[in-house]
């Protein structure tokens, strides 16, 4: 017995009706990176409505920081955006610094920036790397992310004792100094750092595959980028020069030289996205050849004690993470924990322009939208 | 651009040139070293070698690197464990602790410890292997440096429910063991340990002394006192 394919062409002629198909992507889709589903609507291959779900990695991060000191919470920032725990160290530090009003000591800000911009490229580079995997180009690009990566980590655990969940920042500065040699180690991993991104933009930016997959696909606008609270790179591929380095210079940041990359806005479209993260891994590679040259001798943390309990205030710490303005939100109530705790993830608040983004395009081209976000689900459920 | 493709042969040249190199690249052979106790001659060269030596990685020589942390251990001074402990159930790192792994029982009387002074010691001293996330927190609150970090890190075991919850007697290490593993940390620790103790008996002499002297100028003036009141009478 055999079965005569359909001809669609003459069921429409004849004024059938097709419906759309409703498609449910994840959670375990190995493009949504991590636990996070999107009920996508269909026509033939054309998405018409697109829903992001997530909630799967809850892990009450706000809530449980709100029943211990305020020391006792840094580890569990870690866990949030679990690629650059450095970063959210630093933004929990500067909020707490806040209501204590400590003084940073001149070494320990100069180690809190090496460390920031080596999480940079950390997150731009793997960023990179599983952006051209959803693109399809499996495993090769990814894994010489992953090499370089890997040189970085090894740096963190030299420094702090962990590759990936530092804990190394702490109010007042830093937990410990880094051990003898490793300042060396650092300047030897930047200066051959761009000899790797001249390889790494010799395999990718000329590519024509990635070029068709990814020009035009996925614009987001300049006025929906600034309504919709976009940060980051980002907001800067769609046309925005804001940069928290810049407009807010926390730490020491007005202290170095170093541009900030962005489009005209024509477009801001997937490839723009990629490549401000491939040019802001050069200016990262600047700011640390100053910040290694400079640093001084001295003390790394200052006087605080280790359960203290601030004034009544609030405090509002925000710093430019890899992924945008990262921000922590405290309420001091008198007692040694916070009344109130709050986080302003980048990946959540960038994540809000899927659907906008999505909408009128391909399915295939979601995946793609997706990476180019550049989300972890660790900080978007929190 | 040139021709059609022409960037994709440029990619493709960078993947040959890498397959080449990773022949006769040296440091492409082994990325993360995980072994650095060992001599460079003795790393493992392929999976079949590891581990080198049954029960090596739990042996008193593992050590990652200075501030490698994967579990805390109670030190003790040299001597018996128990008489020389320097932890004095104060709970203070079960209070701080964020995950909630650590589970303290307060001996009910006092024992001398290693400095011959009467104080409470952990009648039990529990850690959860299974909940513990290395994050040191314990180890900064302490005001007794009793708790430092191991860097043990083969704590697996086939024992589900015994096996995971590390007693007391088995967290219990030696300084000498901590020097050994974090050599750094170890000395700086033992120097503020030692700079506190040198202040706060520089603190307990002055103390003593000026109440030596008030004593003794109470005692002066009750004698003029006394003198006056002779010379009246």
């Amino acid at each position: 017995m055999t079965t005569a394919a359909p001809n669609y062409e003459l069921l429409q002629q004849e004024g059938l009706e097709t419906s759309l198909l409703e498609i449910s992507m994840g959670p375990h889709h190995p493009s949504t990176h991590g636990v996070f589903r999107m009920d996508v609507k269909l026509d033939g291959e054309t998405v018409v409505e697109l829903r992001p779900v997530f909630g799967y990695l809850h892990r009450n991060h706000e809530k449980l920081a709100e029943n211990m000191t305020y020391l006792s919470s840094m580890p569990f920032t870690d866990r949030l955006d679990y690629f650059n725990s450095m970063t959210n160290n630093w933004a929990y530090a500067l909020a707490a610094e806040k209501l204590i009003e400590v003084e940073v000591p001149e070494r320990a800000e100069y180690l809190r920036v090496i460390m920031a911009e080596l999480t940079r490229l950390v997150n731009h580079v793997t960023l990179v790397g599983f952006f051209v995997n959803d693109l399809g180009a499996l495993g090769t690009p990814l894994m010489y992310a992953f090499r370089e990566r890997e040189k970085i980590l090894d740096l963190f655990e030299q420094a702090s004792g962990a590759r990936m969940m530092c804990n190394y920042f702490r109010f007042g500065g830093l937990r410990n100094d880094v051990p003898e040699g490793w300042l060396d180690r650092t300047r030897e991993l930047v200066d051959r750092f761009p000899a790797f991104l001249d390889e790494y933009e010799q395999l990718l930016c000329e590519n024509e595959i990635i070029l068709s997959r990814t020009q035009g696909v996925g614009n987001l606008s300049r006025e929906l980028a600034v309504n919709a609270g976009i940060t980051g790179p980002m907001l800067r591929a769609s046309g925005v020069n804001y940069d928290l380095r810049k407009v807010d210079a926390y730490g020491i940041y007005d202290r170095f030289k170093f541009r900030v990359p962005y489009t005209d806005g024509d477009t801001g479209d997937c490839y723009d996205r990629f490549m401000i993260r491939m040019l802001e891994m050069r200016e990262s590679v600047a700011i640390l050849k100053q910040a290694l040259a400079d640093i001084p001798e001295g003390d790394i943390i200052g006087k605080v004690s280790k359960v203290f309990k601030p004034k009544p205030a609030e405090a509002y710490g925000r710093i430019e993470g890899p992924k945008g303005e990262l921000g922590f939100y405290l309420i001091a109530d008198g007692t040694t924990k916070p009344y109130r705790y709050r986080v302003r993830p980048p990946s959540l608040i960038n994540l809000t322009v899927l659907r906008d983004m999505c909408l009128g395009g391909k399915i295939a081209d979601a995946c793609i939208i997706l990476g180019s976000i550049d989300i972890v689900l660790g900080e978007v459920d929190r | 651009m040139s021709i059609l493709g022409g960037g994709i042969f440029k990619g493709m040249a960078v993947t040959l040139r890498n397959f080449v190199g990773s022949y006769f690249s040296k440091e492409r052979f082994i990325t993360t070293n995980e072994y650095s106790w060992r001599p460079e001659s003795e790393l493992p060269q392929s999976i079949g070698d590891y581990p080198k030596e049954e029960g090596e990685q739990l042996s008193d020589t593992t050590t990652v690197n200075h501030y490698s942390r994967n579990f805390p251990m109670l030190l003790h001074d040299t001597g018996e464990p128990m008489d020389t402990i320097r932890c004095v159930a104060c709970q203070i790192c079960e209070r701080e602790c964020p995950p909630q792994c650590i589970y303290i029982e307060k001996s009910t009387e006092k024992k001398e410890n290693a400095d011959g002074k009467p104080q409470f010691y952990p009648a039990k001293f529990d850690i959860d292997v299974s909940v513990c996330m290395s994050c040191q927190i314990c180890v900064e609150v302490c005001p007794f440096d009793a708790i430092v970090m191991n860097s043990q890190f083969e704590l697996s075991t086939p024992d589900r429910f015994g096996g995971l919850l590390v007693r007391r007697d088995d967290l219990l290490k030696s300084n000498d063991y901590y020097h050994k593993i974090h050599p750094q940390e170890a000395a700086t620790r033992d120097e503020r340990m030692a700079a506190d103790k040198a202040a706060k008996e520089a603190k307990k002499k002055a103390a003593a002394e000026k109440a030596k002297a008030a004593a003794e100028a109470k005692a002066a003036a009750a004698e003029a006192a006394n003198e006056s009141k002779e010379d009246t009478e």
